[in-house]
């Protein structure tokens, strides 16, 4: 048995599964119809530069599986409807030459690296009235620009479709534009900063070789006059957001680090001032623009990781699909999902997003509930039963009378739990912060008695002494000693698979004294594997019967026969799937049977070998018990460890989970948890959370589903997992990339050795200009000695920082097990 | 060396229009995506594809549009 991989996808192509496809001459292997399809889409167009470019494999996600069927064809369609259309297209006429053309913005989801953007673009602008289609690859957003009379939007999606991807509408929210505005605001500030930081220094230069030199007053008095305009420009409009920070800090009495920031730019700025206009000694125009555009950038930076985490997940409209089936008295028709209303009956075809909550009229499936509770066993639903808008139906379809639409759903429910839990979560006081109350405490005594002491001995310079040695303390200390630190943490922290994109994420932790938990998801993996098999009849084959179960499951919907997607599948005839039973089929003319005991042996009465709260699946052959599998799910890598290091730093940990059976508090009672409390609702999370909040303690929570989401926004730290649902990870402070839990352990310890080094730079930082500088100023030391004193001290302190970067040694011992 | 009473207001001057045009073209989008250029440029030299189904040309200089 040769092991092949599938050309396209790179997933193993199983022997009896291969289908080839005549590449160049050679014939290349693919794993199934699908990613032939697909692969002759490429060729077909003329692409398959596309092979030889990219960089990564496709994802490829079991719908893609489905990707020839004329099903999804019909799906398609639904998106030509103008209802439908009015939510994302922008239509626009020419009334000049008679056309009719429409844009829109699509969201792609599978797109693995730069070569899918090549791909798509291309295969794109080949179509006949495609007028501008461009991908931008960081959002994964696709702008299409197409003539209406030419080309339809389904067509467009059909073409995305038939290369491998999906392609949903994109809505911009009003965070989304909020976003947008706060990033060009921001970098427009940036610029005017670092603009006029060269201009300033290029301009220092003639100054400062005056000053050795010579030069005429009315020479010099142009050149700071020109420093003072661009100073100007820099803090009239790039500084402001420390300004109206340090006064809402004032007016809240709680102090941060834009307090002594403003301070020392307004500080620096009007003194300079002064100075050009009375022929004062010192001008610190560059200082300000530096100092300004060093923090800048810094928050910049940390602005543009935040909002990358937010744009990747998508807005909430993404889970609420756009369009639905309408069951009328006239036949059924497609609707937008706006226009669905309380008491409408809507038909759910496998497969398809429940687009309102309701209850069932007809129909037997299995829903999956996975986006609102987390849980991946699909939950049964009967006429009668409750459905949820945003759910997924898996197994058959249902026929549904809606409840509640929109606003009233549990979805948005949820969001507005979310909502105001952010606005009452406790702030995390972020240890620059607090060091800044002392900070600004030290810098005022450290200069006042620094002017004290020099009134005595040179008095006319004790003003500028002191304006110096505050000006390149704050300068040193806060735009050198902490940003460093904090960025070499994040940066060794995102190599060791954890990911921050909020600035209290590192002093959090060292805060934090109890850790909340999700379970499904979070400590376990998510997904069901097969853990024991056990024969009926001893003399059995076993590999034959589990290939002979595989083969049955993989005609089924349910997330159950994903547990058989490794196992070498054997052809099976007849297969039929039994919702809420198994499935059964015909193999060399016997029948074999695999689900629920009762309807594997129907005659006998079976229990599971063994008593647990597994998953027990039977498959019986000519309804006779020959197999017995149990299916659980895996905990997660590193769970354990991480359990243990919080216990050894008293940490309290405990578990909120919805999952509501035994099983789920053995498993954590495994990992050494008792504080265990199932069956929650989202709800009832939060409130737990408030509870102990209430108490005292600083949260961090992690979480993975939509259920979790109002808890992650009311804790002070929130992490989620890489895998976890975009909400969840829209609303995280930090995602665990790595999926190990090592990561989260390496963050915590790399947490407090940041404290140790802030505090260590700060406090040089200090020292350092308190006994350099007033030295420097009255000529006690050569001016060259003083620079590059000062430079040195940067270099210590920068240099400290990078101490940081060490990655932890649990991390190494990780990545070799 | 007086000259430097008109150099320097000229160049204040030259700065306030740069930031002038880098303010429009901010406005205007052109620094949205800044990580899609650098990979397009890799893929366009091996331009020898037939095109099967566009008989509309100027579709296929696709990776110019902006």
């Amino acid at each position: 048995m040769t092991q092949e991989n599938c050309f396209h996808c790179g997933e193993p192509a199983i022997e009896g599964q291969r289908w080839t496809l005549d590449i160049d001459g050679e014939a290349k292997t693919m794993c199934c119809p699908a990613c032939k399809a697909v692969a002759e889409t490429i060729i077909g167009a003329g692409l398959k530069d596309y092979y030889r470019h990219r960089t990564a494999l496709p994802e490829i996600s079991p719908a893609q599986k489905r990707a020839a069927s004329s099903e999804v064809r019909e799906e398609l369609k639904l998106y030509d409807s103008p209802a439908v259309q009015k939510s994302f297209v922008i239509q626009s006429h020419d009334k000049q030459s008679a056309t009719h053309s429409a844009e829109a913005m699509l969201v792609i989801e599978g797109i693995s690296c730069a070569a899918c953007g090549w791909l798509i673009e291309h295969r794109l602008s080949q179509l006949e009235g495609i007028n501008k289609a461009t991908l931008n690859l960081s959002s994964h957003r696709l702008l299409v620009d197409w003539q209406v009379d030419d080309l339809r939007l389904s067509q467009i999606l059909e073409e995305i479709h038939q290369l491998g991807y999906q392609a949903h509408p994109f809505s911009a929210t009003k965070e989304e534009e909020k976003r947008q505005q706060e990033k060009k605001t921001a970098f427009r500030r940036l610029a005017v900063a670092g603009i006029a930081t060269m201009q300033v220094m290029m301009i220092s230069v003639p100054l400062y070789a005056g000053e050795a030199n010579g030069i005429k007053e009315q020479y010099a008095f142009v050149l700071r006059m020109a420093s003072l305009v661009f100073a100007t420009a820099v803090v009239m409009f790039s500084a402001r957001p420390f300004f109206s920070a340090a006064i809402r800090d004032l007016q809240t009495r709680h102090l941060t680090m834009d307090v002594p920031v403003s301070l020392a730019i307004l500080l620096a700025y009007f003194s300079s001032v002064w100075s050009t206009f009375n022929d004062g000694p010192e001008v610190y125009f560059d200082s300000v623009c530096m100092f300004t555009f060093f923090l800048l950038t810094g928050r910049f930076f940390e602005m543009r990781a935040r909002h990358r985490m937010n744009q990747a997940g998508n807005n909430l409209l993404d889970l609420m699909p756009n369009a639905a089936i309408k069951s009328t008295a006239d036949g059924d028709v497609v609707i937008a999902s706006e226009e669905i209303q309380q008491g409408d009956v809507l038909i759910i075809k496998p497969g398809q997003q429940i687009p309102a909550d309701g209850e069932v009229l007809t129909g037997s499936s299995a829903v999956d509930e996975a986006a609102l509770t987390g849980e991946y066993l699909p939950v049964t639903k009967q006429p009668g039963t409750a459905l949820l808008a945003g759910t997924h139906n898996v197994e058959s379809q249902l026929t549904m009378k809606v409840t509640a639409t929109g606003a009233d759903a549990q979805l948005n429910t949820i969001m507005r739990l979310m909502d105001r839990a952010q606005q009452e979560k406790p702030a995390i006081a972020i240890l620059a912060d607090r060091v800044s109350s002392w900070f600004v405490a030290a810098v005022l005594l450290t200069t006042l008695s620094v002017a004290g002491v020099w009134y005595f001995i040179a008095p006319e310079q004790a003003f500028w002494i002191s304006l110096s040695v505050l000006v390149v303390t704050c300068h040193c200390a806060l735009s050198l000693a902490t940003p460093t630190a904090l960025t070499a943490a994040t940066a060794s922290l995102r190599e060791q698979g954890f990911l921050i994109s909020k600035g209290h994420v590192l002093e959090g932790l060292n805060q934090v004294n109890r850790v909340v938990f999700d379970k499904t998801g979070t400590l376990t993996q998510g997904e069901l594997t097969l853990e024991t098999l056990i024969l009926e009849d001893p003399q059995a084959d076993k590999e034959k019967l589990i290939s002979i179960a595989a083969s049955l499951e993989q005609y089924s919907n349910h997330p159950i026969a994903k547990a058989f997607n490794q196992v070498k599948t054997l052809p099976c005839d007849d297969v039929q799937q039994i919702p809420a039973q198994g499935v059964q089929g015909q193999y060399l003319g016997d029948e074999y049977r695999i689900g629920r005991a009762d309807f594997a042996c129907p005659q006998h009465n079976l229990t599971p070998p063994m008593e647990d709260e597994r998953q027990w699946l039977l498959l019986s052959k000519n309804q006779q018990p020959m197999l017995w599998i149990a299916l659980n799910d895996s905990i997660r890598a590193g769970a354990k460890a991480l359990i243990q290091q919080l216990r050894a730093h008293n940490i309290k940990v405990s578990v909120l989970t919805g999952d509501p059976s035994p099983a789920a508090r053995k498993t954590c009672q495994e990992l050494g948890i008792d504080d265990v409390y199932t069956g929650l609702s989202p709800q009832q999370k939060l409130e737990y959370a408030k509870q102990w909040q209430n108490e005292g303690d600083v949260l961090m929570m992690v979480g993975d589903g939509i259920n979790d989401v109002p808890t992650l926004a009311g804790a002070e730290v929130a992490i989620t997992i890489g895998s976890a649902s975009d909400l969840a990870q829209t609303n995280a402070d930090s995602i665990v990339t790595s999926g190990h839990l090592a990561s989260l352990g390496a963050a915590m310890l790399k947490a407090k050795d940041t404290r140790r080094i802030i505090k260590q730079n700060i406090g040089w930082a200090l020292l350092y200009n308190l006994i350099a500088l007033p030295m420097a100023a009255t000529g006690m030391i050569p001016p060259w000695a003083a620079a590059l004193g000062m430079s040195f001290s940067s270099l210590i302190v920068v240099f400290n920082a990078l101490r940081l970067l060490k990655k932890e040694a649990d991390w190494h011992k990780a990545q070799l097990a | 060396m007086d000259i430097i009473y008109v150099l320097v207001p000229l160049s204040i001057a030259l700065i306030a229009f740069a930031i002038t045009v880098l303010f429009w073209a901010i406005k205007n989008g052109q620094f949205e995506d800044m990580d899609s250029p650098a990979h397009k440029i890799l893929f366009d030299d091996d331009e020898h594809d037939p095109k099967p189904n566009s008989p509309k040309d100027d579709a296929s200089q696709g990776s110019d549009h902006k």
